[in-house]
């Protein structure tokens, strides 16, 4: 008896593993004559910031290639170079420039690569859409707001004329590249910035807190502004050359700076030797500024993408 | 009317109608106390699946449980994170459930009293406290790296099933210390060896507590998110797996990427998956009622 439902549960819990591995062999049957004979997989893994990109273009590429396996994860740009450098991965996907000690521990591996610029971010410093006061604010300003031990307390601290209203900070919490980024260029150290402010690792999470606060400020990725227009106001940085508010334009053409970063995808060159590698890689050369723009970032120059097409022949 | 009908049964007769009242009034404002914390409970959970619902059920249809994830709202469906979790859960029952009856076994039957097994036991109370992420670090470092396993499947149901054995084997030696000691020792007294003992007379009596704490624990399993991101990290995949070698998503990875997202419409299916995902657990739960009650009335005959 005992026996008997033992052995029921265990057939119980086998019957979907057969039965999805019946299921599952169909989809690959479909032939069409725009559709490659490539198979084999395709390893992607890196910062979640470029992984809408990654994505977009391994749907494409899917469409195309229906045996080929691209499968992107998402373990942040540091958690990917420690993959890439071992050589576990083709594909690493990162918000930043490797670093020295990844470079050396792929030296190390035996691994060498190519950096590809796909498209740029522009870090969106936003207020409340109910903050009439503040249009532009000078990077020493935010520094001002964002440096460790700061005495800004209310708005009025800041700037003369502004109203004695909380400033209410909102920022990504430290796990992410984009804190370290933006401590990097205002505060002038990775890593560096007043506690005093509310940190989510949830992007929407921010975007609630500054829409719904008087006197917030905060700072994430231009994808998010983007999808959030009307609950924000973006503010312009000026960095001694104007106040610049982030744009498709000034993101593209650099002015918006300090706060544009890039975003790449570092190739394994050994990898490039596999025809489904090297076709995925062509094929995100060839539409990966269009994709990063329907994804919400600015895809990076013609002549940036055409430096890359020589940097993988 | 409660405090009365508590008074008659245990007896209680007042000394005086001043204090009957006010034993009255105590009793009313510890049944209201009561009602409150039902009621406060069910409101969080309450709110929580109408919010859900509102928010998903919109967005679930057909084919978002047979598409494979996209980048448009609209296209995107969970089949990957949905066969992936259906592997994953299965491989980890298929472990679980040996392994923990058996070590609940050696610990009540077996083991002698000694020191050493008083410090397994205290540690299997504790490893049941451990955050989840540390098994998915775990995991990471001796399944994927160390046994090479990969990112797989399989990687993944060892990481979830030592996340849980503690739970396992804690409720199974419960339902073990459950049988009367007299059946044990009638058995021995006709002759039975130890091990007739444990597989005619103990754990047919002890089966029903035991497979609804595994149940249970695989309810757990199924909602991880941390170590399962830890191990596998996958988010956009075009296959289900067809060994368990092969590389997997789970539900939980699929909903947490959906709700990071910038766009509404992601917020939408992520509840969505949400909902698949409480319908899943409220399945095996159902399961697990249905199979204590079977194998209750089966002990009675």
């Amino acid at each position: 008896m005992v026996l008997n439902l033992v052995s029921k549960l265990i057939l119980v819990s086998i019957l979907p593993i057969v039965l999805t591995g019946c299921s599952s062999t169909p989809d690959n049957t479909i032939t069409s004559s725009n559709k490659t004979s490539l198979s084999g997989t395709i390893e992607i893994d890196g910062s979640s910031t470029v992984f809408p990109i990654s994505e977009a273009v391994a749907e494409e590429f899917y469409q195309e290639n229906p045996s080929v396996r691209v499968n992107v994860a998402v373990s942040g740009t540091g958690g990917g170079f420690k993959r890439f450098a071992s050589g576990e991965i083709h594909i690493n996907d990162a918000s930043r420039e490797i670093k020295e000690t990844e470079r050396i521990a792929a030296n190390q591996n035996g691994v060498e690569f190519v950096e590809l610029q796909i498209g740029t971010d522009g870090l969106s410093v936003l207020v409340d859409p109910a903050n009439n006061y503040v249009d532009c604010l000078t990077t020493s300003e935010l520094k001002k707001i964002w440096e460790p031990g700061t005495k800004i307390e209310y708005w009025s601290d800041l700037r003369a004329g502004f109203p004695r209203q909380k400033v209410n900070r909102f920022g990504p919490d430290t796990d992410s590249g984009t804190f370290d980024f933006f401590t990097d260029k205002i505060n002038g150290e990775a890593q560096v910035s007043t506690d005093r402010y509310q940190a989510s690792a949830d992007d929407n999470v921010l975007v609630r807190g500054i829409s719904g606060t008087k006197g917030a400020i905060g700072y994430f990725g231009y994808a998010y502004y983007q999808e959030n227009k009307e609950n924000l106001k973006p503010i312009g940085v000026d960095n001694g050359n104007g106040c610049i508010i982030p744009t498709n334009t000034t993101i593209a053409d650099g002015s918006y700076s300090p706060l544009s970063r890039p975003l790449f995808i570092y190739v394994n060159v050994k990898s490039l030797n596999e025809p489904q590698v090297k076709a995925f890689v062509d094929f995100y050369l060839i539409h990966g500024a269009t994709l990063a723009s329907e994804v919400g970032y600015v895809a990076a120059s013609d002549e940036v993408f055409a430096k890359n097409k020589r940097l993988v022949e | 009317m409660i405090g009365k009908h508590f008074e008659e049964k245990y007896d209680l007769a007042p000394h005086s109608r001043g204090r009957r009242v006010s034993r009255r009034v105590k009793s009313i404002i510890f049944y209201l106390l009561l009602l409150i914390a039902i009621s406060l409970s069910l409101t969080g959970l309450l709110s929580l699946i109408v919010e859900i619902g509102r928010e998903g059920l919109p967005w679930l249809s057909w084919h978002f449980l047979t598409e494979f994830p996209s980048r448009f709202a609209e296209k995107a469906g969970m089949k990957s994170a949905i066969m992936g979790t259906v592997w994953v859960i299965s491989f980890t029952a298929l472990i679980i459930i040996p392994v923990g009856i058996g070590a609940a076994f050696y610990l009540e039957e077996y083991a002698k009293k000694n020191l050493l097994s008083k410090i397994i036991e205290v540690n299997i109370s504790n490893l049941a406290g451990v955050p989840s992420i540390v098994y998915g670090l775990l995991g990471l470092s001796v399944f994927v790296y160390y046994m090479g396993l990969g990112r797989s499947v399989l990687a993944g149901a060892l990481t979830l099933s030592l996340l849980v054995l503690p739970v396992v084997i804690v409720v199974s030696r419960e339902a073990i210390r459950t049988v009367p000691e007299s059946h044990k020792q009638a058995a021995y007294a006709l002759g039975a060896n130890r091990f007739q003992v444990v597989y005619k007379v103990i754990l047919p009596q002890a089966i029903a507590g035991i497979m609804t704490g595994t149940i249970l624990a695989l309810s757990r399993a199924i909602g991880e998110a941390a170590p399962m991101i830890a191990i596998s990290a996958l988010v956009y995949l075009t296959f289900v797996p067809t060994s368990p070698l092969d590389r997997f998503s789970v539900m939980p990875i699929q909903i947490f990427n959906w709700i990071s997202r910038p766009q509404d419409d992601f917020r939408g299916l992520a509840a969505a998956g949400i909902i698949v995902l409480l319908i899943t657990l409220v399945i095996m739960n159902a399961l697990a009622i249905y199979i204590r009650n079977r194998t209750q009335v089966r002990l009675e005959e």
